[in-house]
């Protein structure tokens, strides 16, 4: 007996250990990170942002995926800024000018700004900067988006010049950090181990599948900022877990599933963000019977946005008409979300008239990454029965649908949220029928393809404006896809936090971000 | 001495066929790494750039023939979504799988040895009856839905667990056991729920035995039979059970590492093949394999230490 009592106290001092251990650890954050700075007092400045995953290249040249800038954003500037209402301000550029025949670009540069590691912004590492992206210090083209530059210089040592072979009046948004950061000439060849740049918070640490890690950076340009010491981006890729970690506080920001917002809505800060992304039901226009836009426009009508957006999204989305969302502003072309309002007797006359009066055989392929395509090709589903079309769902990976469906536009019909960009250029030229890359519908239409033209080379805003919104109208008449909506991404944040601003694009801009009582 | 060489011979032909199988596998499945990576804003000069940086235009067998020439000079490659050394990535995980793995076997056999045991000694007895009812259900539990109830009503209720990420022994003993004991649990309990039964069973039918009842009318004591002779017996049994439950912990480190978010080799492998990643596939696989053959390997030197009879040949 006295050998059972031995394990029977064993196993209480276990236990005892651990409760005793339980209730000495402190939530898991290092209190010891606290400023002196007299208006964030003992409040630890470092915060926890849960993405859900890896950023692909923290070269900011070489990264494409949307995610990566999320974070990375907060590295690196360019010559321009992006502002929260999509327009753009000056960046690493004080002030910049632009020729009458819209071809000259000249820049004047902010002076006695600092690289993380210390040195100086030359218009050598500018020029740098612009090489590399162009391919001419012996490496490869690392974008298409400079093309059209005839040729760069830095007359003196605060003035950059850019020269344009044709004017685009979209040129300016190629000068943000998402598209041609800034970053240091000595670090050539690191760009991606080391990375450095401008912005507000300095790289520390990459753990590949946990974390990235950033600090703050002292020398940055303007006065005060940042308030936070330290940033840690967090790789979690299930929402559902996601939601636990904010409630058991090991994350102080991250994105809240539809469903699960009413959970998290007393205990913490909510705030909404129009993704400006334009969530789509679409097909491969060059097969029947898809090649009809009597088709088309069928599927617009027996397709219900509402349907979608109430059970897919729990409502937090905006109806689309065209592939414009309206974080976009005067940009966007308002009330084409009404065109086509549910009408299954509509849709079968249409169906009929193209020559499928008994509705036809179909397929939607989504992908597997996020539960929400799966979820809409079910109400994409049980919509068109109704009007005589039989559906058949395939369910596939990530890199499968990149590979046959945009890639390799061997599909019938799919569902994809096109991520929102901060021009409208970009976001409307996938429609483009020379646009191999981006127009996976395989949409055509030559008044598009010319007002696409036009616009480039048109210099005042509200023509470009009137431009864009006919653009919009033709997408919605030609029904090139059945736009469903902008849902909207609800962040969910500690209470202490304040400070985050949206764009309608994805970044995370840390450097107003504190942690206040 | 022989034997060893033997072991070895066979090591290196299973990771030679499985290195092809994979290989093969991955030319199959459709997907494609680099456009997996960089998503539907890529620009096709992109993808064609980081394509020959990363020698993927070049044909089949040149690239299967350079992985191989590496891993016989030690070298795993480069992984393509982290553009880091796939041993680096390795090693920087194999602290996290090892420490679960380690922490669920311990749990395994204090729980299940003591148990089975227990319940052997009341053979048909209520209390014997009904934990064969309860283990039943544990072996029928999914370990992803176990790992959700946990995080639920264990991690969420009491602050001492952490319900996703890992710290290292290193920084805090106590704070790698918060994050370590909830996914351990997760894996134990089925297993526990298995091997429960196969020692019940070995000790039942060592207890029947004749020798067991000579030595009771020798008058020893009840304790003394029980672990001198009939636990002795019974581990051949078990041993071989055991040996067959570390090849399921290895594996169910993959899906549990991802309900907790526990960065260790198998969230680094469901990463590597959704994005098609083959050189840290391989890799991965290479680990698990030489893992489970060297498992075996110590299984079969047990067994000769606990019964001498049995010689390794």
């Amino acid at each position: 007996m006295k050998q059972r009592k031995n394990w029977i106290l064993l196993m209480l001092t276990l236990i005892v250990v651990l409760i005793i251990s339980a209730c000495s650890s402190d939530g898991g954050k290092d209190t010891s990170q606290g400023t002196t700075d007299g208006s964030t007092t003992d409040v630890p400045q470092a915060i926890v942002v849960r993405v859900n995953d890896d950023p692909d290249f923290l070269d900011p040249h070489k990264a494409t995926a949307s995610i990566s800038y999320q974070m990375i954003l907060n590295i690196f500037e360019g010559l321009m800024a992006p502002e929260t209402d999509g327009s753009l301000k000056e960046g690493l550029a004080e002030s910049y000018e632009i020729s009458e025949d819209g071809l000259t670009y000249t820049f004047k540069i902010r002076s006695g700004v600092k690289f993380h590691n210390g040195e100086d912004v030359t218009v050598e590492d500018i020029q740098y900067s612009f090489d590399r992206l162009m391919g001419k210090n012996g490496g490869e083209k690392m974008s298409n988006n400079f093309d059209n530059v005839a040729s760069t210089e830095a007359p003196d040592a605060s003035t950059f010049v850019i020269t344009l072979k044709e004017p685009n009046s979209n040129f300016l948004y190629s000068l943000t950090a998402r598209q041609s950061a800034i970053v240091p000439k000595s670090n050539d060849g690191k760009h991606n181990e080391n990375p450095i740049g401008t912005g507000p918070f300095a790289y520390v640490k990459y753990s590949p599948g946990t974390n990235l890690a950033l600090t703050k950076n002292e020398n940055y340009w303007k006065e005060g900022l940042p308030y936070l010491d330290k940033v840690t981006f967090a790789f979690q890729s299930d929402d559902q877990a996601a939601i636990m970690s904010l409630m058991a506080n090991e994350v102080d920001l991250t994105s809240v599933p539809w469903q699960r917002v009413s959970e998290v809505e007393g205990s913490h800060t909510l705030s909404h963000q129009n993704n400006n992304s334009s969530l789509i039901v679409t097909f491969n226009e060059t097969k029947a019977p898809f090649d009809n836009v009597k088709v088309r426009q069928a599927m617009n009508y027996a397709i219900s946005k509402s349907d979608i957006i109430d059970s897919v999204f729990a409502g937090y989305a905006v109806p689309l008409g065209s592939n414009m969302s309206p974080a976009m502003g005067d940009y966007q072309k308002m009330g084409l979300e009404k065109m086509y309002a549910q009408d299954v007797e509509k849709a079968k006359a249409l169906l009929a008239q193209a020559g499928y009066p008994d509705g036809f055989k179909t397929k939607i392929t989504v992908s597997s990454h996020n539960d929400m395509y799966s979820n809409i090709a079910q109400i994409v589903v049980a919509n068109l029965k109704e009007i005589g079309v039989d559906v058949e769902i395939e369910v596939v990976e990530w890199g499968i649908w990149l590979d046959r469906v945009y890639f390799g536009r061997d599909y019938q019909m799919t569902t994809i949220d096109l991520t929102g960009r901060a021009s409208a250029y970009e976001i409307l030229n996938d429609y483009i029928s020379t646009n191999d890359g981006e127009n996976f519908f395989l949409f055509k239409n030559d008044e598009y393809d010319q007002i696409m033209t036009d616009v480039l080379k048109e210099t005042d805003q509200a023509k470009q404006i009137a431009y864009y919104q006919r653009a919009q109208e033709i997408l919605a008449e030609q029904s090139a896809a059945v736009y469903i909506a902008d849902y909207q991404i609800v962040w969910g944040s500690d209470k202490q936090v304040t400070g985050l601003k949206s764009y309608p694009f994805w970044f995370h801009d840390m450097s107003e971000v504190k942690f206040s009582n | 001495m022989m034997y060893i060489i033997r072991r070895f011979m066979l090591l290196i032909t299973t990771i030679l066929l499985v290195s092809m199988i994979t290989f093969g596998v991955f030319q199959i499945l459709p997907g494609d790494p680099v456009r997996t990576m960089l998503g539907t804003e890529a620009d096709p000069t992109q993808i064609e750039n980081l394509r020959s940086e990363l020698g993927l235009d070049r044909p089949l067998y040149e690239q299967y023939s350079d992985w191989m020439k590496g891993l016989l000079t030690g070298e795993l490659g480069n992984s393509i979504r982290f553009s880091m050394p796939v041993k680096d990535l390795l090693f920087d995980r194999l602290p996290v799988t090892m420490s679960l793995a380690g922490l669920t076997l311990i749990i395994v056999l204090t729980v299940s040895l003591p148990l089975g045991m227990f319940a052997a000694r009341r053979q048909n007895k209520l209390i014997d009856v009904s934990l064969s009812t309860v283990t039943q259900i544990g072996m029928a539990v999914p370990s992803f839905w176990l790992g959700m109830m946990l995080i639920l009503y264990v991690g969420m209720q009491f602050s001492f667990f952490k319900i996703s990420g890992y710290i290292p022994w290193s920084q805090s003993v106590s704070g790698a056991l918060s994050t370590l004991i909830l996914p351990a649990l997760t894996i134990a309990i089925p297993q526990i729920a298995v091997n429960f039964r196969y020692v019940r069973t070995a000790i039942l039918e060592q207890i029947q035995l004749d020798y067991v009842r000579t030595i009771r009318s020798k008058g020893m004591s009840e304790r003394n039979v029980m672990y001198k002779h009939v636990l002795k017996n019974s581990m051949i049994p078990i041993l071989t059970v055991f040996g067959l439950i570390m090849a399921e912990v290895v594996a169910g480190t993959i899906i549990v590492e991802q309900v907790f978010s526990l960065p260790g080799i198998g969230q680094l492998l469901i990463t590597a093949i959704s994005n098609r990643d083959f050189p840290l596939v391989q890799g991965i696989v290479m680990y698990i394999t030489v893992a489970v053959v060297v498992i075996n390997f110590i299984v079969d030197i047990l067994y000769s230490v606990l019964d001498p009879r049995i010689r390794l040949r």
